[in-house]
């Protein structure tokens, strides 16, 4: 039986091949350019075939965008990096993502006023959802998640604060350290929070705890109460979800664009 | 194991789904099962497994079996796991897979990961108990048979069977696009592996690399998504696209920050180009990496970014520095505004009002008084009046 690849001769050779290989690897990049826009090609050409049969699920299922997200990212590619893109060229990704993206930054926009740009992440997704109208294709939390990530390159503060069991959404440049974070998720249970549960949750000083708390009130982000029984209670706007009474329509979010 | 009982999956009236998690296995304290790929849901009531190859196969537990759960992290070739510590069954249990057990706990494995918020959420149903508050029938087979006030129950079942035969249609085809689209992701990681050989070459050859083979590369990478590791800076990060896109930019923009004083925020104009375009929107990222390059391509906009790191596109001949002294005149008129007032009063939104009063007070034209109220400017009367 003839065996390839044994024995001395093989050996040989495999270092003859090497040798010319290392010589033939300094005549670079223009190879390999070519190689690679062959393959982009050929890629281009897998991507449309999987874009034709599968094309509504990505549109129209919110799990299967996950896995689809995750999967890129494990592999080190953005399919929402740009417009332009393979990804965002034939499986629609792009628009869904940057449309969701024009629809948060109004949504903010318009109740910033109200909240001092901090928002849950419920609120956000409810207010959202009643933009895009009952035939809008169905938005996630992880939707709103990764649109919000990819809008923070625009440099106007868009930042997602982990707290309780869910996310604030911050759209305004206003600058919040670990502090005011930390202030921010005990508020979260109730709604507000007192310089006195500050201390004995997390044992800081008062002088401490007053300064976050106006900080918090100076960016319109806490209201004070003063009249609460015992002391002052410090609310949060952005928790307040079942006190709503001012609800916006989507013709006033878009008024609230300059 | 022995606490399992064979289940239909369908949800009772008064239990609600709390959460569900693909691709676990479960584990009789140390021992594997056959119960190795499945569905695990937690309702107010109960945990459900089902097996995503044959829906027929589903077991449930009473979540009142649970003494307390811990959480076992991941580790190389294992995936994280929920301990589950179990009373002793009681002696009326159902028929389950499991007569008896050697363990009084079983294991969940999250084979698709899920462990964190699944934890999280059975640890509050555990602390909630809503299951004591809202009793449900044991078991289906004693709501058969259509009596007063049962009626309602039979119709949801049939709804609830026609949901799940809906799943499995939907399961089915999430298989199928999920085989599809693993197959596509090894061919796109093969992309990205070559891309890296490409790159490191570049790296080593920095100067026999012709600006054009860099400007192309740039474009692989931008057709697929791939971050540039490239990090020489030729016309910026913009390829060709980006250049295009500026020249466009300055077109569609000229009109719109004529009317807005000459400046507009980067989220305005993000919104603005989108909701004008319709189809084929931008992402933010070509939105920043065209408007880097309006400079270098002399076009008569720019992009500037202010120290808090709000990024505006202002018009060639729009001098903010000028904005700053009619911003005092208007301030000094008023005695003092905060960043709101003036925005109203000039037709501003508030972030660039904020701006543009900041940068009055680095200029040294105004003071501000930082207070619980807010933040309020005046005219500085130390440089003035002094």
């Amino acid at each position: 039986m003839h065996r390839r690849g044994v024995g001395a001769g093989a050996i040989a050779k495999r270092k003859l091949a090497e040798a010319k290989y290392k010589e033939r690897g300094t005549v670079l990049a223009e190879d390999q350019l070519a190689q690679m826009s062959k393959q982009l090609d050929m890629f281009k050409t897998n991507l449309e075939e999987f874009a034709s049969k599968h094309k509504q699920e990505i549109r129209k299922n919110p799990q299967f965008r996950v896995q689809f997200q995750d999967m890129c990212a494990t592999i080190g590619v953005d399919p929402l990096a740009s417009g332009k893109g393979f990804w965002s060229e034939m499986l629609g990704v792009g628009d869904f993502y940057y449309e969701l993206g024009v629809q948060i930054i109004e949504v903010c926009l318009a109740l910033k006023h109200r909240n001092g740009g901090l928002i849950t992440l419920e609120e956000l997704h409810q207010q959202v959802l009643k933009g895009r109208g009952k035939f809008a294709q169905d938005v996630s939390q992880d939707d709103l998640i990764r649109a919000i990530k990819k809008l923070k390159v625009l440099g106007s503060g868009f930042g997602i604060i982990p707290v309780g069991g869910t996310y604030l959404i911050q759209s305004v440049p206003a600058e919040l350290n670990m502090d005011h974070t930390v202030v921010l998720q005990l508020a979260e249970k109730k709604g507000y929070v007192t310089v006195s549960e500050i201390k004995s949750s997390l044992k800081w000083e008062v002088e401490r705890a007053k300064q976050v708390l106006e900080h918090l009130l100076k960016e319109g982000m806490a209201w004070l109460d003063t009249q609460a029984p015992g002391e002052s209670q410090y609310w949060l706007p952005a928790l307040f979800t079942e006190l709503h009474s001012q609800e916006i329509t989507a013709e006033e979010a878009k008024e609230a664009i300059p | 194991m022995d606490r399992f009982a064979w289940a239909s999956g369908l949800l009772e009236i008064n239990e609600t789904l709390v959460i569900q998690q693909r691709g676990v296995r479960l584990y009789d304290g140390e021992e594997k099962v056959k119960f190795d790929t499945g569905v695990l849901l937690l309702s107010t009531h109960r945990l459900i497994w089902r097996d995503q190859k044959n829906h027929e196969c589903c077991i449930a537990m009473p979540l009142s079996q649970i003494i307390f759960i811990e959480e076992q992290a991941a580790g190389i070739g294992k995936s994280a796991k929920i301990v589950v510590h179990l009373h002793l069954a009681p002696s009326n249990k159902e028929p389950g897979p499991f007569q008896s057990s050697k363990y009084s706990y079983i294991k969940l494995s999250f084979k698709e990961h899920g462990q964190i918020e699944f934890y999280r959420r059975l640890s509050e149903e555990m602390t909630q108990r809503r299951w004591e508050n809202m009793p449900v029938s044991e078991t289906i087979q004693i709501t058969r048979g259509p009596q007063a006030g049962r009626t309602r129950a039979v119709g949801i079942v049939g709804i609830e069977r026609k949901l799940e035969e809906k799943r499995k249609e939907t399961d089915k085809n999430i298989s199928e696009a999920f085989e599809d689209l693993s197959k596509l992701m090894e061919k796109a990681k093969e992309m990205v592996e070559l891309s890296k050989l490409i790159a490191n070459k570049i790296k080593e050859k920095q100067g026999d690399i012709t600006e054009d083979e860099t400007i192309r590369f740039k474009s692989y990478l931008l057709s697929m998504g791939i971050a540039n590791p490239v990090t020489r800076e030729t016309h910026g990060s913009g390829t060709h696209y980006h250049m295009q896109l500026a020249k466009q930019l300055a077109g569609i923009l000229q009109a719109p920050l004529e009317e807005r004083g000459g400046i507009m925020s980067l989220t305005e104009v993000y919104c603005l180009v989108n909701r004008a375009r319709g189809l084929e929107l931008l992402s933010p990222e070509d939105l920043v990496n065209a408007c880097k390059m309006l400079e270098t391509l002399k076009l008569p906009l720019r992009l500037r970014m202010f120290d808090s790191g709000v990024m505006v596109i202002e018009l060639q001949s729009h001098n903010e520095e000028e904005m700053v002294a009619s911003a005092l005149e208007t301030v000094s008129e008023k005695g003092s505004l905060t960043a709101e007032e003036f925005a109203k009063l000039v037709g501003m939104s508030v972030l660039l009002a904020k701006e543009r009063l900041f940068l009055a007070e680095k200029m040294g034209h105004l003071c501000r008084d930082d207070s619980v109220e807010g933040l309020r400017f005046y005219p500085n009367l130390f440089m003035t009046q002094c």
